[in-house]
């Protein structure tokens, strides 16, 4: 058997691929994240919750309407993106133009009360979601024994990660936000309904989020502090991708799953340290992120 | 100098320490009152473990006994901070004539408030910490520690899953006191009923959330046990991982070392069958516990009491009893006092039975080791165990020579 | 694209004004508002507040003010403050339980100790401004975590329990909360002055010139990093003595006071009260410490009412409580 700084190697290409599972939930949150911060320049704190909510929506069709887990993966998402241009009307909205500490503020504020109110209604401990039929089991790859949902996991992320990406670089639709972006008064010159982009963004950022929440339904604990476990480590990813940056944010989620993966097996203790630490290193070293553009 | 409206104004900017006044009060009037504060999360990941629950089942204590004495019950969430917890602990016996505080979950905040509690003689039992210290390190005469700690978590678990053939294990560990903890009681046990440990992976607590990377080198390991030594949403994490890993088809046993009903509910039976976890108290156990848990849950429907809330109405109870034996002028004098009458007197509840609390403030029950039904076993709603083997009280705990509580004659 | 630059923060905190001095560099209604503060603490265990809970009020007032003197003077926000406020209480709580050092000595340590790893951290991060500087701060501060966490001497999760009282100065008793609350106040009091004194030094005025005008500030020859350094020092050391003193007054040092969430905290205290404002930071504690206490008993809607305030915040009362009113009575407080 081959064997890698001590480690057998199979148990390594395990370690890799789990690695890269992780990085698939931190890439779409990620991902949603840098779109918001983009466009509303917002860092919007209340991410965890809308990924615990967007989990929360899916048991809640099982459980009260009987909606299984495919209808729920398309469903939660817009119905979690709804919620979040209500949000983004009422309250965001008027934040724009300011520090972005107000922004982190409110919606710190409001992923409080989110999780608040969830803990009052659905207690703490959770709440059962079963694997969907069609993707119960494992396969042996040989190295390792993969559930299938977890591959399935996997592909769907990178799917709706390199889709999302696509839009925004690749269509008109996408080249108007990146103008948005870079400078929303001209856009709003040439008729453009730019709040009305805004608020949709917001939505769609939030929506990724909650189709995070669905995935994740099945092999996490359906509990209210879901999210909160996450969003740090989601911060992170984003600061070291480079504020903003699309395919920054993409590859640093898989990139840091990875890392992290491989130091659950050398040193676990400080599985959740090492990605702060290349946070220093990488900021230290390229201030504006691996792939972020110096301004 | 002239004074303007500016001044005054500024004067009002400084106020808002004020705002913190309304305090004082109920104090005269309190003389008489025995009080009991229930001081647990209420708002965070053990909301449902202790919580809400926990308060039903001390005034579910309080109105069964009818005293003959004025009681009331109140209750604060401490959320997990051990600054917050000690300072309500503080003010609840200096200001608001608390004479005695229940629950507590959390080591880090029990232990802040057993300080409290001993430097100012008022009566603390614990049904939520499972830290061990309570009775030796951080021992004191007014500290009474009911339901469970690590010691006899291990005991149970660790011993009679050897005993039936799984002895070789691996752990995950939560990376803090308590996991270490049970880590290192759990592994003696082990290896003295003649089974040995193969690995083990403490994780950062808090802020894991995927422990497949863990639960794939415990499989490789080929260990026939995997220990979780964590708690709450972690152990519902890794069982649920464990399953989809298939870990539990391979023919691995999962010993959830400390594991409440209330999270075999948030698992599902589908996936939380054939796991073994220690409870000192089920609500199916006997006839006694089947007739406390029918009068407690029309109160928390959808919250069934464990072991710990079953600790908060036995331990209410039994401290009620004392204090009527002594009077209740007299209890409120000394927390030592209430619970040396409360060692006395044998305890006798529905939810416990007969038994007794120690010397050095370890109430001794005995413990049960379940393992979690198939939904096919399951006939109703919270049917979820059945016993395997229970240790008697007298061997479940820690013996009284290792206790370390400094006022124990050796 | 968002633009980062220090202007970013530095905005967040008003203009500071030249205003005429009456007294120990305070303007008229500083002073008045300062006169308040005195007679409110002296008063304040006579009119029925618990000792126990206004003595926290004063650390975490300490903390804040800490934070505020780099986000006002400086215009750096740092999220990694929590490092410093607990690492100085678990080593006061330490050298005064293993060692017996006095009260005095041991915030002294917690505050060099502050001021040790403010060294360190201030040097990494001051290259850089607005957003990064929080960030690195940040990651720095989860090491400082990570290391609390795994060190044997900070008792992991359990925390430092049962420090006892030292005596003051060896000699003066301190088990009574009273004569604990009487040093506290002290403490907070010099404190709190000392770093009054200093932003209204030449040093601070060199600070000032920089939050206003960076490349200025270095074409005239001062050595800016150096400057933003000490006042990032200054601002760690207070953090780590108000740590220490937390820790003497609850006798524990635990996890929660090194944890992220508690560099959150300090950010929401002195946004209440009002960033750049001298007697924000102390409002903006009272109220969350207030908060978190009484709200306590209302259980399980702590979270969700707590959450609803800092939305209103927000949205209605963006300078803070003291800087909504010092622009209402157009006088800096």
């Amino acid at each position: 058997m081959i064997t890698i700084f001590g480690i057998p190697g199979p148990l390594l290409f395990g370690q890799l691929l789990l690695g890269l599972i992780n990085g698939a939930f931190y890439a779409l949150l990620s991902l949603g994240l840098a779109i918001i911060f983009g466009l509303l320049n917002i860092i919007n704190f209340a991410h965890g919750a809308l990924f615990m909510l967007g989990a929360f929506v899916a048991w809640g069709m099982l459980t009260y309407l009987g909606i299984g887990y495919w209808p729920a993966l398309i469903l939660s998402p817009l119905i979690v993106g709804a919620f979040g241009v209500l949000l983004e009307k009422t309250l965001i909205s008027r934040l724009y133009g300011l520090d972005h500490l107000y922004g982190l503020l409110l919606t710190f504020g409001c992923a409080l009360v989110i999780e608040g109110l969830a803990r009052n209604e659905f207690g703490s401990s959770g709440m059962p979601y079963a694997i969907p039929a069609a993707l119960q089991g494992a396969t042996n790859l040989g190295f390792m024994f993969l559930p299938i949902y977890r591959g399935w996991v996997v592909i769907a992320a990178v799917v709706v990660c390199l889709g999302t990406w696509l839009v925004i670089e690749r269509t008109s639709l996408g080249a108007t936000l990146r103008a948005a972006t870079e400078n929303a008064p001209l856009v709003q010159a040439f008729g453009i309904n730019v709040p009305r982009m805004i608020t949709l963004t917001y939505g769609a950022g939030v929506a990724l989020a909650a189709f995070a929440g669905v995935l994740a339904a099945p092999i996490y604990s359906v509990n209210p502090g879901m999210g909160s476990n996450f969003i740090i480590v989601v911060f992170a990813v984003v600061v070291i991708g480079g504020m903003g940056s699309i395919l920054g944010s993409i590859l640093t989620g898989f990139g840091l799953g990875v890392v992290e993966g491989f130091t659950k097996v050398f040193y676990p203790q400080a599985s959740a340290t090492v990605i702060f630490v290349v946070m220093v290193i990488v900021l230290l070293t390229r201030p504006a992120g691996l792939f972020g553009r110096t301004t | 100098m002239q004074v303007d409206r500016r001044s005054v104004l500024t004067g009002a900017a400084a106020l808002p320490l004020t705002a913190a006044l309304p305090r004082s009060r109920a104090r005269a009037q309190a003389n008489k009152t025995i009080r009991i504060g229930v001081l647990n999360d209420q708002s965070g990941p053990y909301r449902d473990t202790g919580g809400i629950t926990g308060v039903i089942c001390a005034k579910q204590a309080v109105q069964e006994f009818a005293p003959n004495f004025a009681v009331e019950v109140i209750s604060a969430d401490h959320q997990n901070k051990p600054d917050l917890g000690a300072s309500i602990a503080s003010e609840w016996y200096d200001r608001q004539g608390v004479d005695v505080i229940v629950d507590v979950p959390t080591s880090s905040v029990a232990l802040a408030v057993a300080g409290v509690a001993k430097a100012r003689n008022k009566a603390y039992l614990n049904t939520g910490a499972a830290t061990a210290d309570l009775t030796g390190k951080a021992c004191a005469p007014s500290i009474v520690h009911w339901s469970y700690d690590t010691y006899m978590l291990a005991k149970s678990t660790g011993g009679a899953t050897v005993h039936a053939g799984g002895d070789s294990w691996y752990f995950i560990t939560a990376d803090y006191a308590f996991g270490q903890q049970l880590q290192r009681d759990t592994t003696d046990f082990v290896q003295k009923a003649g089974g040995k440990v193969l690995g083990a992976s403490p994780y950062p607590f808090p802020g894991t959330s995927d422990f497949s990377s863990f639960l794939l080198q415990a499989q490789s390991s080929k260990a026939k046990v995997l220990g979780l030594c964590n708690a709450g949403g972690d152990t519902v994490n890794s069982i649920k991982q464990a399953h989809e890993f298939g870990l539990t088809e391979g023919g691995m046993k999962i010993a959830a070392m400390l594991m409440f009903i209330t999270d075999v509910n948030a698992l599902g039976l589908d996936v939380a069958n054939g796991l073994t976890l220690t409870e000192s108290f089920y609500w199916d156990l006997n006839d006694r516990t089947r007739a406390f848990t029918k009068r407690v849950v029309p109160k928390t429907p959808n919250n069934w009491p464990n072991m710990i809330h079953a600790a908060d109405y036995a331990a209410t109870l039994h401290f009620l009893k004392a204090v009527k034996e002594l009077g209740a002028d007299a209890a409120k004098q000394s927390g030592a006092t209430i619970v040396d009458q409360m060692k006395k007197m044998p305890t006798d509840d529905d939810a416990f039975g007969k038994n007794s609390i120690r010397e050095d403030g370890l109430f001794l029950c005995p413990a049960n080791l379940f393992t979690v039904k198939t939904k096919a076993e399951s006939h109703g709603p919270w049917d979820y165990y059945k016993l395997a083997v229970t240790t008697p009280a007298d061997q479940a705990w820690k013996p009284l020579n290792e206790s370390g509580c400094y006022f124990v004659k050796a | 694209m968002a633009s980062m630059s220090a202007s970013d923060t530095a905005a967040l905190a008003p203009p500071i004004l030249p205003t005429r001095q009456v007294f120990f560099g305070f303007g008229r209604a500083q002073a008045i508002a300062l006169g308040v503060m005195i007679a409110i603490i002296v008063a304040a265990p006579f009119i029925g507040i618990y000792p126990v809970f206004a003595m926290k009020v004063m650390c975490f007032a300490l903390f804040a003010c800490a934070f505020n003197l780099l986000i006002g003077y400086v215009g750096l926000m740092s999220f990694g403050h929590a490092a410093f406020f607990g690492m100085g209480s678990y080593c006061a709580a330490w050298t005064a339980k293993h060692w017996g050092l006095s009260a005095e000595l041991a915030i002294l340590i917690g505050g060099c100790v502050g001021a040790v790893l403010g060294v360190i951290v201030g040097w990494l991060a001051i290259r850089r401004t607005g957003i990064y500087f929080a960030m690195i701060t940040l990651a720095l501060a989860q090491m400082v975590y990570f290391f609390c966490l795994e060190m044997p001497f900070t008792g992991g999760e359990d925390g430092i329990q049962q420090v006892p009282r030292v005596p003051l100065f060896g000699l003066i008793p301190m088990q009574a909360d009273m004569s604990m609350y009487w040093f506290v106040a002290g403490m907070f009091l010099i404190l709190f002055l000392f770093m009054h004194r200093i932003v209204h030094s030449p040093f601070g005025q060199v600070l000032k010139a920089i939050r206003e005008n960076e490349p200025r500030a270095i074409s005239l020859g001062y050595r800016v990093d150096t400057y933003k350094l000490m006042a990032f020092v200054l601002s760690t050391f207070v953090a780590g003595a108000a740590g220490g003193m937390k820790s003497l007054v609850f006798g524990i040092a635990t996890l929660t006071d090194v944890h992220w969430s508690m560099s959150g905290d300090v950010v929401l205290m002195s946004l209440l009260g009002g960033l750049g404002t001298i007697f924000g930071p102390v409002m903006g504690a009272t109220i969350a410490q207030s908060l978190e206490n009484y709200l306590a008993q209302f259980g399980a809607w702590v979270t969700v009412t707590q959450g609803v305030i800092f939305v209103i915040c927000v949205l209605a009362f963006r300078r803070g409580v003291i800087g909504e009113l010092a622009a209402w009575i157009k006088a800096p407080l």
